[in-house]
């Protein structure tokens, strides 16, 4: 066979080393390459907008606290999954997701379409303590989140960030980002106190509010799609 | 070049001494908090205010053992290997020292940021974009060196561990950068350059490679020039060899899409990560079959000898975990498997079987010879085989059946075609199997706290100076594979 070509290449050092970078290569260019050039003309879903301020810090509060290691946010095409998240995950509504938060294991379910399933005052109780509201979940109890202030003082920056990689905020969201999301955190606590929950003024803007604002605006655009049930697998 | 060759090499032990310490520490560490975040599955009220949570402990506990344990031994184990293949000193003692002290710097830094919840978010690429700045040094630090040292070498034939080392060395360079491009906001917060399924794709192209070109290449290269010195046997075939590692190294890097099966990635781009899934049973069986059949006419050592045990069943366990991939692979099984424990016990049987086994010989073969001594106790290292082979299967069968358990409920309907179980329903009936997989990983931890005692009473009994007469025989004079490398 080749065995004595093999030898030969074996004792050149920078050969051996570009043929295997030329290996490694092949498919690197095939799975990087063409999809990358479909990211630049990929359309948003009709009605995803770009995170508010308030939704951009509690996503950056998600990535903190590793939600995404436990809950995914990638609903598949069966009809069990239809049935218990709503519609299947779809391309456009990511392009704003910087990082993507698919998740790799349910621990907990999928939060894709969490947005507007509960009130704000479920999601409050939940953070604080799970076990409130479901005795067997063993999520850990976020009561911290309730307690810290927001801090939005890089929240103009972070805008500003995302809008240079492409997500289209005007100037006046972008300079007034975080008293745009000290404005709306007031209406989430307003929803709460309206709910019974009482809370001082630290917990009416603390990390929990902005939290909750993201979880909140999960899944909006798809709702207004229909759902094709012929697409979907019998799983 | 030609009048040194008459004297004795003086190999640079120092920077391999310092690694396989290295890797003792971060093995305990990493271990240990796996151990912790396999509790607060088990009982969520193990989890403690923001810093010991399971959402910031988790990552703590795959960076700690895949970049600190794991690579350390790899490190150790190339720095050892390369010089004796090369018949020559590292290229750079200095560069040396700053890819020993600059990497475990880095390990320090990753653990305390991911704590404090500094983290880009993505799988095994957590570290923000300044640690990342920083890996990126280290690494090119490292290949200068290696390849500095091949370049110098005074041995013709590259031998085949070298070749997996070199295609890790590149491999790993071109996923840390493609996959941690980001923007900064600040010091320790930064958006990825990638948005969405693009993010996606690009994130498991680096994820799935990482387990390809840091927990398979690498540790492959150990088990090419390991395993034939321990078992005092050439590699069973040159030939299996070359097949092996080209169509390894071409095919690997194709499967990362198999992680997005049913999601919004294009349709070809899943398929291509299913069908070059498939295809890798192949070559990873045959790095398994090279590495068993090396044992022909030797088998009976494996009775008496740890080490090669532990050898043995990491290659089983490679054999075992490159089979269930590929069937996970498949879009019916990963239906089922897809989001639940399965995946997790498929890792570990990979993770805790193959690298750990491999790299725990490497070590038990490492330090009694760079501290000149015989290896504290056989014993023990006997026992550490065991408990280490039980706890594998403590962890990793609660882990299948919870897997399963767990998708075939989400998936149950009842005759009218309405969800049998609510989520928590689901969460509730595996609960046990989160138990059983604590006392598997417990077991399993035990066994390395053996090593380390035995390790550290070896270190005590020798010395990192050279002896004065010359060593003792305990390194076998056998050479490794064809032509006395």
């Amino acid at each position: 066979m080749a065995d004595g070509r093999h030898r030969a290449l074996e004792s050149r050092s920078l050969r051996f080393t570009l043929f295997t970078l030329g290996a490694v290569l092949v498919g690197g260019i095939v799975l990087l390459i063409p999809p990358a050039f479909l990211q630049g003309t990929m359309p948003p879903l009709a009605g995803q907008r770009p995170y508010s301020a308030l939704e951009q810090e509690g996503r950056d509060i998600y990535v903190r606290e590793g939600c995404n290691v436990c809950h995914s946010q990638q609903v598949r095409p069966f009809k069990t999954e239809t049935d218990r998240y709503g519609h299947y995950s779809v391309a456009g509504e990511g392009v704003y997701d910087r990082p993507f938060l698919w998740g790799s294991r349910r621990t907990g379910p999928d939060l894709a379409r969490v947005g507007g399933k509960y009130p704000d005052s479920w999601h409050w109780i939940h953070l604080e303590d799970p076990r409130r509201i479901e005795p067997r979940s063993n999520m850990p109890a976020f009561a911290f989140l309730t307690k810290t202030p927001l801090d939005t003082s890089l929240s103009s920056k972070k805008l500003a960030t995302l809008r240079t990689l492409g997500a289209p905020y005007g100037e006046e969201e972008v300079n007034d980002a975080a008293s745009h999301a000290l404005a709306d955190a007031k209406a989430i606590a307003a929803s709460l106190r309206a709910d019974g929950i009482a809370l001082d003024e630290t917990q009416a803007r603390s990390e929990a509010i902005a939290v909750i604002a993201y979880l909140q605006s999960l899944g909006h655009a798809i709702a207004a799609q229909p759902l094709d049930t012929a697409k979907l697998e019998d799983r | 070049m030609a009048t040194e060759s008459i004297g004795r090499v003086e190999y640079d032990m120092a920077v391999v001494r310092g690694f396989a310490l290295s890797a003792l520490l971060w093995g305990v560490v990493g271990m240990a908090v796996g151990l912790l975040a396999a509790a607060q599955l088990a009982w969520p009220e193990w989890n403690w205010g923001p810093y010991l949570h399971f959402g910031r402990v988790r990552p703590v506990h795959t960076n700690a053992v895949i970049f600190g344990f794991t690579l350390g031994v790899v490190f150790a184990g190339v720095y050892y290997g390369v010089q004796r293949l090369c018949r020559v000193r590292m290229f750079s003692d200095t560069l040396s020292r700053l890819n020993l002290w600059g990497w475990n710097a880095i390990i320090v830094a990753a653990a305390l940021t991911l704590l404090s919840g500094h983290t880009s978010g993505k799988e095994y690429a957590e570290l923000e974009w300044p640690l990342d700045v920083a890996i990126a040094v280290v690494w090119v630090i490292f290949a200068i060196n290696v390849f500095g040292t091949l370049w110098r070498r005074r041995e013709q034939q590259l031998y085949s561990a070298i070749w997996f080392w070199i295609a890790t060395i590149l491999t790993i360079a071109m996923l840390h950068l493609a996959n941690s491009a980001a923007l900064p906001v600040s010091w320790l917060k930064s958006y990825s350059a990638y948005a969405g399924v693009y993010d996606a794709n690009i994130q498991w192209w680096y994820g799935h490679n990482a387990v390809g070109f840091l927990l398979t290449t690498p540790i492959l290269g150990l088990m090419y020039y390991f395993l034939p010195k321990q078992a005092e046997r050439p590699i069973y075939s040159h030939r299996l060899s070359i097949l092996h590692f080209w169509s390894l190294i071409f095919i690997y890097i194709w499967a990362g899409p198999h992680h997005l099966i049913y999601s919004p990635l294009p349709d070809w781009a899943q398929t291509f990560g299913a069908a070059f899934s498939i295809a890798l049973i192949f070559p990873s069986w045959g790095g398994m079959l090279n590495g068993l059949l090396t044992l022909k006419g030797a088998w009976h050592k494996v009775r008496t000898d740890p080490l090669l045990k532990m050898f043995i069943a990491g290659l089983t366990f490679y054999g075992m975990s490159t089979f269930e991939g590929p069937m996970m692979s498949i879009k019916s099984v990963n239906a089922l498997s897809h989001f639940t424990n399965w995946t997790i016990g498929h890792v570990h049987s990979g993770a805790l079987g193959w690298v750990g086994m491999t790299c725990f010989a490497t070590l038990y073969y490492l330090i009694p010879r760079l501290w000149h001594t015989r290896l504290y106790s056989l014993r023990l290292a006997e026992a550490h085989f065991w408990a280490a082979t039980l706890g594998i299967l403590l962890y990793v069968t609660p882990m299948w059946v919870s897997g399963v358990t767990q998708g075939l409920m989400w998936r149950a309907t009842n005759p009218d075609g309405s969800l049998a179980y609510t989520f928590i329903e689901t969460v509730a009936a595996i609960r046990i199997y989160d138990v059983l997989r604590f006392f598997g990983g417990a077991v399993f931890f035990a066994g390395v706290v053996l090593m380390v005692v035995n390790l550290l009473q070896t270190i005590r009994h020798g010395s990192a100076a050279i002896p004065a007469e010359p060593e003792p025989p305990l390194a076998p004079a056998v050479a490794v594979a064809a032509g006395g490398r």
